[in-house]
């Protein structure tokens, strides 16, 4: 067998010349009359290194990186199809101590297997999980992911195996999974991730989802922002289906499931899980009123299992090896890993899976090395767009859902953004309200007119007009919005603005006393 | 006189048997489970601010001012979205509460014009009501924020505006078009704050998809949809509840008021038939009652070719009566009659019958419903006992499929049509049986399961064919069968039904149905659950329009879908009591309740109480009166709200009918196309000027209460009455009332209906008597009216009105949404807006051929007459028919139409015309004519001075 070359094919790789580096191997090796045999594989989630090539040796995979595309002719003079010494050379990634540090349960694969090789997927512990999952019965999966304490990782944190118990109880003919994949949180990466490094860990998690709930059909939403995401579960969607995977007989089993990825237009609400069953109907994405659950009344009126990727994609470990292998991990209610996407102005960017209850500082200074640029971190941004601003004297919070709730803070989509002490924490509020004003459906009065009045009164905040009373209407707003709002989106909005005014108070021209009085 | 106020218990009621007992505010509730917090403390009294929730509509969960805590879960949940529990301890009002809605408010009034004062809905606005509820005291955002207050309002609909500065985008307008009205032209555009209600893809109102129901205008809280009316004229002050004038849905409306002046009409959430909602027509076209063209004095004349004379009731009735008199003295007893209106109130219909019974002698009355549902009453009697419809609407909402056969909802019966959708969106299957697609054939979130596109005429061996499917293939419901019908009758008609030649591989020659969708439909109809046959003109006005009706009810019987809700055979009656006219004996044969004039005991009890001696035998149809004036025979004619000339198939033949009498008297609010060969003119009175009673298509008596005087003097029943004592034939009622008391005495179906009971129940659906003394909402329940229901052979006889190299092309007829029938009111009111004129639609291949194209002037021939029209070339109609509305005179769509008519009952074949279309640069010879003599004809001399 020819030297198998990795080069990712992960947009965050592409983003950096992975393409064009993949390109110059297969050009030089031919010069060379060497063959190789180049593997477009996942990301490792270490953009440090990334474009980073790896080669199979005798003693494992080497890695070499980061490697732009004119490195690479003297890659392949100093032998690195052997492994051969060279300055990129980082040696086995597993050993890098971002990965090391790493408990990968849910990213095992990502970047170790071709993405679109079932054979790849089953050699690296794929379909065990489906293959007991069949054994088992629908009951008793739903027993398991129960037992794992597995909660949903799109940002409510609401227990899975309730969910999933909710839906496999409705009666109904024809009942849905829908994979939420519309990952539109700022500083956040994971589904993207793993859309295109291990979408058959997904199709899995959906297989047994749909064995445990009683559904056939799948719907993965995925937003348009992420074409190469789009076209990585669509190649593996049919490689699945052409295995069997999915299909009639979906893994082997005697029950039919199968999957359509569908493609979002661009609304950030449509990754609230009702807009975005809105969306999949073909309406216009916003937020239905709740009851009915989506569990009891979701796509179509049909009772629906709606999860993010990352909470389909743990279910698959959940199953093949057990409950508590997955449960013995974690802090308090928050069981298992927890897939960390740092970014912003942070040293060491990328995927870091950790088990809950790592505190802020380490995640942050520890793992993330500080931040890029040198300059000293102000503040930390949790759980995306709408999570609150931690300053550093909150750093001690553990990565649990309940520590960060405790302190008005949430978890979200496990997006951690580092800003540095240049950031104008008045000018994050606004943007807090201002993204909220251009992404809100508009269907909720709190979110639709709430958002612009909080925009405009900030803004006079920051201009010193009439300081005091324009933070008692501020914080009148927020009240309202965070109590009156239709969805998340509205009702968290005030996550930031209020955390913002608290913690940072001197960005706000005066010093906010009222707002101090909010919590 | 006070305003008939609704209360709005912000979500639709639940239809749970389970009640479920809470706490609101400390007072225990129970209410059935499903029901939300809203509607539940609403039960109370407890009203819970809102805007977005109506109970017209699902909740919404927009506005966030009904949040409500509830004890033991966190935060202010929405009392719209959330239902009731067991158990459940509401808190509507508290601090928290308060100021979470005054902050809501605040931001709604943010970006809102604040000119309360001088806006059309001061007064009549949930925006204003709420802001008052929540104790808003101040709008801290300031006035230089972004705001939607320079949206330019939209005024392009003759009806309403929409003004976009005061919507608050609550898409209450949104989901009544989609939830009650089923169009689906509304929506959001855009997102966020920039989101705005628009029409179509933001087209103006008028050119969008919207239909003008008002369902949006009715559920908006502001002033942003508003009737023109309102905004010109001010609130109103008072208002009336009475029934529509218009199709024979008939809706109940609020007719609301200032003084004797009508603002606005508006639909009432009692009314069973339409349940809340309406059309462009009853909602809006209500502008001719007031319109320059209505005459308001009576006008006599010597001959046609003179120019009216308007003189006084007295003389005008005398003259008539005295003409009557001469003619029947010089012509024989028979050589008059009188014709009753669909239009009129039954209590006006039942006057009419016995003018002409007891003043003229005779019984030459008959009634327009002969020209459309007279052979609904032969089939369904012979077949079912009883001459009308077996269901309620309310029944739809348990179909599962529904045959529409021969009918057009969507425009012809749109507010019925609203409620049939509404249960196809929620999955009932859908069967269309007509020439042309119809709007339902696939309209928003709607297709029919099979559209069976029959040659115009067809209708029986379609519908016997169907009876094939389901005999051959076993789908008769036996057990049905074996304990309601008669059996021997059913043998022989299954034996017909089998036979090869009525197969729908046999048939599909000339109906042109493909046989495969034909045995699909017709198992689907057997098979399906509850399924229901809804069929109009398009059934009965054909030579064999009786034969289809029993098709109709043999399909029934067949398979059991008689006797229980969602089912039956419902015919989708053209005028507002069309039934009404029909029940009230306005037939040369039967008196009222269908009991035929031959039988001794009947006529002896109508003798007894009208102190006169009956006729046994039955009188003369219209078409007989015609035939009999042109042979010379029959001279004098009174004609009550119809207009024959235009109405009524061989429009030429009408007229030398007409023009040959020595006496027409005309009673009407206009100066109508039959008026043009009248003597004598009686002005009529509108429905808003008189009391009285519609029958609708699902047997509903209902209400017509005046909401002013009559502006020509006197209502309609009080004219026949003058006319009916100078006759010598004396008559005294002092009320309508009076009128249904002796309706209610000499009919049994009628014996239970009083003023006071319809007052009470708000409707009844005859039989309405001691055994039903609340009516009866579905028929044949427990048997049929006549025992045993009987299968009738309907054997297919083609039509003698045949294509052939002259008259290639088929010729079929209906209406328009915006027009109704003859036009004579539509027309005079913006309903114009939508339809000025006829259109003939033509197949793209036959336009192809004959080299037309849209918009082209084109001469419709037929063997009996000719007449120009525009052409538009579409698919909707298949190759070899053509198609056109009769609203408008200028087009007489009935020159060509022919004299062919049904066999049992003589409705004229108004479906089926053979004709040829050809280019054209002009009005036929027959048009300019008649419009130059229609013109002369419409003279009224000045008034001479005063001596």
């Amino acid at each position: 067998m020819n030297p198998r070359v990795f080069v990712p094919g992960d947009a965050a790789a592409a983003a950096v010349g992975a393409d064009e580096v993949a390109t110059a191997v297969a050009a030089e090796a031919a010069r060379l009359g060497v063959p190789v045999q180049i593997v477009r594989n996942g990301s490792r989630g270490v953009f440090e290194f990334e474009t980073l090539v790896e080669i199979e040796t005798g003693a494992g995979r080497i890695g070499y990186g980061p490697i732009y595309p004119e490195d690479v002719a003297g890659l392949m003079a100093a032998g690195f199809l052997q492994g051969g010494p060279h300055p990129k050379r980082v040696g086995r990634p597993e050993a890098l101590p971002f990965l090391a540090r790493q408990t990968r349960l849910t990213f095992a694969r990502c970047g170790l297997t071709d993405p679109f090789s079932i054979d790849d997927y089953r050699a690296n512990g794929g379909i065990v999980g489906l293959e007991k999952a069949l054994r088992l019965g629908p009951a008793e999966i739903v027993e398991r992911v129960k037992a794992s304490g597995l909660r949903g990782r799109g940002g409510a944190g609401f227990p899975a195996g309730i969910k999933w118990e909710t839906v496999a109880r409705a009666q109904a003919l024809q009942k849905y999974v829908v994979c939420n994949a519309d990952e539109g949180d700022s500083g956040t990466f994971a589904d993207r991730m793993l859309l295109e490094g291990d979408p058959f860990l997904l199709i899995e998690g959906m297989v047994i989802a749909g064995l445990a709930v009683g559904a056939s059909q799948g719907f993965i939403y995925v937003r348009s922002e992420y074409p190469h995401a789009i076209a990585a579960i669509r190649r593996a969607t049919a490689a699945a289906r052409a295995t069997g995977l999915l299909g009639a007989s979906a893994g082997g089993g005697s029950r039919a499931f199968d999957i359509e990825v569908r493609v979002g237009a661009g609304a950030y609400v449509c990754g609230e899980e009702t807009a975005l069953l809105e969306s999949l109907e073909g309406k216009r994405g916003q937020v239905r009123a709740k009851p009915p659950l989506p569990a009891h009344a979701g796509l179509f009126g049909r009772p629906t299992l709606v999860n993010n990727v990352l909470t389909l994609a743990a279910v698959p470990f959940i199953l093949a090896q057990g409950a508590d292998a997955y449960a013995s991990l974690g802090h308090g209610r928050s069981r298992g890993t927890l897939p960390v996407q740092l970014a912003g102005d942070v040293r060491n960017g990328g995927l870091f899976e950790t088990p809950f209850g790592m505190p802020l500082a380490e995640l942050v200074d520890d793992i993330g090395g500080g931040t890029l640029s040198g300059r000293p971190v102000r503040a930390v941004q949790v759980g995306g767009p709408l999570g609150a601003y931690f300053p550093r004297t909150l750093f001690d919070t553990p990565l649990d859902y309940e520590a960060f709730a405790a302190r008005d803070g949430l978890i979200g989509h496990g997006g951690v953004v580092v800003f540095n002490d240049t950031v104008d924490m008045g000018q994050q509020a606004r943007f807090a309200l201002e993204f909220c004003a251009i992404e809100s459906c508009g269907k909720c009065t709190p979110c639709r007119i709430g958002s612009v009045r909080g925009a405009e009164t900030l803004d006079r905040i920051l201009a010193g007009e009439r300081p005091e009373a324009n933070l008692a209407v501020l914080n009148d707003l927020c009240e309202v919005m965070a109590a009156g709002s239709l969805c998340a989106l509205g009702g968290l909005t005030p996550y930031p603005v209020r955390s913002a005014l608290k913690h940072f108070a001197e960005d706000f021209g005066a010093v906010p006393r009222a707002a101090a009085d909010v919590s | 006189m006070g305003s008939v106020n609704e209360i709005d218990f912000g979500t639709p009621p639940s239809t749970s048997e389970n009640l479920v007992e809470l706490v609101i505010d400390g007072q225990a509730v129970r209410v059935p489970s499903g029901s939300s917090i809203l509607r539940a403390a609403q039960t109370i009294g407890a009203a819970i601010p809102k805007l977005c929730a109506t109970d017209s509509l699902q909740a919404f969960g927009s506005c966030r001012l009904c949040l409500v805590e509830i004890e033991g879960r966190a935060g202010a949940p929405a009392s719209c979205t959330t239902p009731v529990a067991q158990g459940m301890v509401v808190k509507t009002q508290t601090p928290q509460l308060a100021k979470l809605r005054r902050g809501v408010m605040e931001l709604y009034i943010s970006d809102h014009p604040l000119d309360c004062l001088t806006c059309a809905a001061n007064g009549d606005c949930e925006l204003q009501d709420m802001a008052g509820a929540v104790g808003l005291r101040e709008v801290r955002y300031g006035d230089q924020g972004k705001n939607h207050l320079d949206l330019p309002c939209d005024e392009s609909n003759p009806y309403f505006t929409f003004d976009p500065a005061k919507c608050i985008v609550c898409s209450r307008c949104v989901r009544a078009c989609d939830e009650v009205q089923g169009t689906f032209a509304l929506t959001v555009q855009d997102r966020g704050f920039s989101s705005q209600v628009a029409a179509s893809q933001s087209e103006s109102f008028l050119d969008s998809e919207c239909v003008s129901c008002g369902a949006c205008i009715q559920a908006c809280p502001t002033a942003a949809l508003t009737e023109k009316a309102v905004i010109e004229i001010g609130q109103p002050a008072h208002s009336v509840v009475t029934t529509c004038a218009y199709c024979g849905v008939g809706c109940t409306f609020k007719a609301e008021m200032r003084g004797e002046e009508l603002v606005r009409m508006v639909p009432h959430k009692d009314g069973k038939a339409n349940r809340g909602h309406s059309c462009v027509k009853g909602r809006f076209a209500w502008g001719y009652a007031t319109h320059r063209d209505r005459i308001l004095n009576p006008m006599i004349r010597g001959s046609i070719q003179e120019p009216w004379r308007e003189v006084s009731w007295a003389e005008a009735i005398t003259y008539a009566a005295a003409e009557f008199k001469r003619i029947q003295a010089k012509y024989g007893r028979g050589a008059v009659g009188g014709i009753t209106s669909s239009r009129c109130t039954n209590e006006e219909t039942y006057l009419v019958q016995k003018m002409v019974r007891t003043a003229f002698g005779n019984n030459n009355v008959d009634t327009c419903a002969r020209v459309c549902h007279s052979p609904t009453g032969y089939g369904l009697k012979t077949t079912l006992g009883t001459s009308a419809g077996t269901q309620d609407f309310d029944s739809v909402a348990q179909c599962d499929v529904m045959v529409v056969i021969g009918a057009n909802p969507t425009d012809g019966h749109p507010v019925f049509a609203s409620r049939m959708k509404q249960r196809l969106r929620q999955g009932a299957k859908l069967i269309v049986i007509d020439p042309r697609r119809i709007d339902l054939v696939r309209t928003p979130h709607i297709e029919a399961a099979h559209h069976l596109p029959l040659r115009p005429g067809t209708n029986v061996a379609v519908l016997t064919a169907m009876a094939h499917v389901i005999v051959t293939e076993g789908l008769v419901d036996e057990m049905f069968v074996q304990t309601r019908c008669e059996l021997d009758a059913f043998e022989f008609w299954a034996e017909f039904v089998s036979r090869p030649e009525n197969s729908p591989e046999a048939t599909q020659a000339y109906t042109g149905v493909d046989a495969g969708e034909l045995r699909a439909a017709a198992r689907l109809y057997a098979t399906g659950g509850a399924a229901a046959i809804y069929y109009g003109l398009g059934v009965t006005e054909h030579s064999q329009g009786s034969t289809a009706v029993m098709a109709i009810a043999n399909l029934a019987m067949a398979t059991g879908n008689l006797g229980k809700p969602g089912c039956g055979v419902n015919p989708l009656r053209g005028q507002n009591n069309v039934q009404g006219a029909c029940d009230m004996g306005s037939f040369p044969h039967e008196v009222t309740g269908y009991r035929h004039i031959s039988d001794d005991a009947t006529r002896a009890m109508f003798e007894d109480l009208w102190g006169v001696e009956l006729d046994a035998e039955p009188g003369l149809r219209i078409p007989n009166m015609l035939d009999a004036a042109v042979e010379g025979s029959f001279k004098g004619l009174y004609v009550q709200g119809e207009d024959i000339l235009q109405s009524d198939p061989n429009t030429r033949h009408v007229a030398a009918g007409l023009a040959a009498m020595e006496c027409v008297v005309v009673h009407d609010l206009f100066l109508n196309e039959t008026a043009t060969y009248a003597h004598v003119f009686l002005p009529g009175s509108t429905f808003l000027e008189k009391d009285g009673t519609f029958t609708n298509a699902e047997r509903r008596i209902q209400r017509v209460r005046k909401v002013m005087s009559p502006r020509n003097g006197y209502g309609d029943w009080e004219v026949t009455q003058l006319l009916s004592n100078a006759l010598g034939s004396p008559m005294s009622y002092a009320h309508p009332s009076e009128i249904m008391q002796e309706i209610a005495t000499l009919t049994p179906t009628f014996a239970g209906v009083t003023y006071d009971r319809l007052d009470a129940l708000g409707s009844v659906q005859w039989p309405c008597n001691a055994a039903a003394p609340e009516g009866t909402p579905v028929m044949h329940v427990d048997g049929f009216v006549r025992g045993k229901g009987k299968f009738i052979v309907t054997e297919y006889v083609p039509t003698d009105e045949k294509i052939g190299p002259r008259f290639p092309l088929l010729l079929t007829t209906g209406r328009i949404l915006s027009q109704y029938n003859v036009g004579a009111q539509t027309r005079r009111t913006a309903n114009v807006a939508w339809h000025q004129e006829d259109i003939l639609e033509i197949h793209p291949h036959d336009a192809e051929d004959r080299g037309i194209g849209d918009g082209d002037w084109v001469k419709l021939h037929s063997r009996a007459g000719a007449t120009t029209l525009r052409a538009i070339v579409t698919d909707r109609v298949a190759p070899g028919v053509v198609y056109t509305t009769f609203h408008h005179p200028d087009t007489q769509a009935n020159v060509v139409t022919t004299e062919h008519s049904d066999w049992a009952t003589n409705c004229p074949e108004y479906k089926v015309t053979a004709v040829q279309v050809a280019r054209s640069n002009g009005p036929t010879d027959w048009q300019s004519d008649y419009s130059s003599k229609a013109r002369r004809s419409r003279r009224v001399a000045p008034v001479e001075p005063a001596e």
